[in-house]
């Protein structure tokens, strides 16, 4: 009942953890339960989809919480999701074993295919489930890290941040489409074979990721809302209206920016991780400063500062790209371009914005 | 010549090191028996060629409530730069009770440390309520960590209170501070300083903007403050001035160009000159 309180006076999030407990139980129910003939039945690939939009709206949530709290706009959180992809990515790849193409039970294939003889150090350790799921949360955490003590501690603020931000998406893009990185070249990391022992393509085992993912989601909403109604909030918050107020107030903001930054990246990475099993590919695709531009609108469409808001953008930007990819395929991106201006220009505070104002309006 | 003056200190054999030396904390070791609480001796600050402080030489007592007048490119935003860490002077030395060099220390370290700072424009944190403009401005642990659990105790409720009723907003705490008029913005301005306990209040043109009425509650204000702290009040209202003024200290491109109770600084010959042109 402590969720209860906590949840006390936040309706939207009420709302959105209310639907996550609903789909836990009715999408496992829908594709196991009912048999494949019955109209109610749901196809593992809508279920497959349907994880992959949480995989999203995860990555959503920890961009709102910098941008729309912060005020950082990072345009390239995009790569903390690949980072985190890739890391799980090399896990399943050491567990393929034996059974790739060329039958290699150490290498890849593309490292066999590559004429390698032995494993790149940075390999090893990722045969092991934990050692892989440190690094999903370490890597993205250490680049953020990084990346943020220098910019945060030189006072790099607002665009020209975003703008660093979107070139370090993109060298690191560049670099994974090298070969001689060691992780797959142009075309990354695929055909997995199984996760934990349990097939991938097994039904059962894409419920399980489903799960998971809504797990992770829930698991991440509840702590981006601790944190924001936190003291720690209300400082990002006012760092973000008026920096060198808080600064003379005596707060050290380089160090607040810096840490929300990593959590966030963490955020991201979780995300890029549990997304990779269920499409079942991690490429340096990932990595296209677009990716993170396009997530960026989906934070913007739903609504800033608000961390529902952002989930549902991602889920209903990313269900319309589903639709409209399928059935006019040319559209997409005027659509998508159109959106953010229209966004931008009637609904600065997005969708949830608009519900709102509707509500105080009829109130 | 500058690397041989470094060499020069580095190599002094009278005195330890300055990594050596230990760390003087702000609050216990604050030293103002000679009657000073912060000096300023012979800075001058210098962007690209233009001298905005030329040798300024200033002494605040503790508990003094002092004016600074002077007219625009007199020096006096640069020198609240200086006391507070934004600007770093290019010679001189800034001292905060006798001990603690505040050249040496972050614009974090010198606000946590007793030295509030209001600006020329009033910023609040406007998003935020009038209550948590203040609890955000008290006086606490402000690392990352104890702040990400941080819960306000009672006692520390009663200081927000006591500020509030102080400030005059009692009845406004519940609204954002953005929806304040510009005079109650600049009163919760001033009680953010006074959350943070600070020995000394720089305040920057309180009264810009402020109606008669709000000005002379303003004015109450300031002066009920002194005593308890040090408040240094930079004015270019002069009527403001002098109904709050002990001492006043005239700034003239970047120096102080006369000091002494109001009537004695308007009777100066070189301040009348300054002021009213030659």
């Amino acid at each position: 009942m402590l969720l209860t309180r906590f949840m006390h006076s936040d309706r939207g999030g009420s709302i959105l953890l209310g639907l996550l407990l609903l789909a836990a139980i009715l999408v496992p129910l829908l594709n196991l339960a009912v048999p494949e003939s019955s109209p109610l039945h749901l196809p593992t690939y809508t279920v497959t989809l349907m994880g992959k939009y949480l995989c999203y709206a995860l990555l959503a949530l920890a961009l709102d919480l910098v941008w729309g709290y912060c005020g950082i706009l990072s345009l390239g959180h995009g790569a903390f999701f690949a980072l985190g992809g890739y890391a799980m990515g090399m896990h399943l790849m050491r567990q393929v074993g034996d059974r790739g193409v060329y039958g290699n039970p150490e290498l890849p294939d593309f490292m066999v295919f590559l004429n390698w003889q032995e494993l790149p150090w940075y390999w090893y350790g990722f045969d092991m489930f934990w050692f892989a799921v440190l690094m999903v949360l370490l890597i993205p955490g250490l680049l953020a890290f990084v990346f943020g003590w220098f910019a945060f501690r030189s006072r790099v603020t607002g665009v020209y941040l975003s703008i660093m931000t979107q070139a370090l998406t993109f060298a690191l893009m560049l670099a994974f489409f090298r070969n001689e990185m060691g992780f797959g070249g142009n075309n990354g990391l695929t055909d997995f074979k199984d996760i934990l022992g349990f097939s991938l393509q097994a039904d059962s085992t894409r419920i399980g990721l489903f799960l998971a993912s809504v797990i992770a989601l829930a698991g991440g909403y509840l702590a981006c809302r601790f944190i924001v109604n936190s003291k720690f909030g209300r400082v990002i918050v006012a760092i973000r209206d008026a920096e060198t107020r808080t600064r003379f107030v005596g707060y050290q903001v380089e160090r607040y920016k810096l840490w929300l930054f990593v959590f966030s990246a963490v955020l991201a990475g979780i995300a890029g991780a549990l997304y990779v099993p269920q499409v079942g590919i991690i490429n340096p695709g990932e990595f296209a400063p677009l990716n993170s531009i396009e997530l960026a609108i989906w934070v913007a469409v739903g609504g800033r500062g608000t961390l529902y808001g952002a989930a549902a953008g991602a889920l209903l930007v990313n269900y319309a790209k589903t639709y409209l990819t399928a059935a006019m395929p040319e559209v997409w991106l005027f659509a998508l371009g159109a959106l953010f201006v229209l966004v931008t220009i009637l609904l600065p505070k997005g969708i949830i914005g608009l519900l709102q104002r509707r509500r105080e309006g009829s109130a | 010549m500058k690397s041989l003056d470094h060499l020069r200190e580095t190599m002094r054999r009278d005195r330890v090191f300055d990594f050596m030396m230990p760390r003087i904390a702000f609050d216990p070791d604050l030293d103002t028996r000679h009657g000073p609480i912060l000096y300023l001796e012979d800075v001058t600050v210098s962007f690209d060629g233009f001298k905005a402080l030329n040798g300024l030489t200033l002494y605040i007592d503790d508990g003094e409530l002092r004016c600074i007048i002077g007219a625009n490119g007199a020096g006096k935003t640069t020198m609240m730069d200086v006391i507070t860490g934004k600007t770093r002077p290019d010679s001189g030395s800034v001292y905060f009770g006798q001990r603690i060099d505040l050249l040496r220390r972050s614009e974090t370290d010198i606000a946590q440390g007793g030295i509030g700072r209001k600006f020329q424009k009033p910023t609040v944190f406007e998003s935020h309520s009038v209550y948590e403009n203040l609890e955000l401005a008290m006086a606490s642990n402000k690392d990352v960590w104890p702040t990400l659990f941080a819960r306000l105790s009672g006692a520390e409720r009663d200081r927000i209170d006591e500020v509030l009723q102080t400030i005059g907003l009692g009845a406004e705490s519940r609204r954002p501070a953005g929806l304040l008029s510009h005079g109650q913005k600049q009163w919760l301005e001033i009680g953010m300083l006074l959350m943070q306990n600070p020995r000394v209040l720089l305040v920057d043109e309180p009264v810009a903007g402020m109606t008669g009425q709000e000005a002379e509650r303003t004015a109450e204000l300031l002066t009920s403050l002194a005593g308890e702290h040090s408040v240094v009040v930079v004015e270019h209202d002069m009527e403001f001035v002098r109904s709050i003024a002990r001492k006043v200290t005239v700034l003239h491109e970047g120096s102080v160009l006369a000091e002494g109770s109001m009537t004695e600084v308007q009777s100066d010959t070189r301040v009348i000159e300054v002021y009213l042109g030659e």
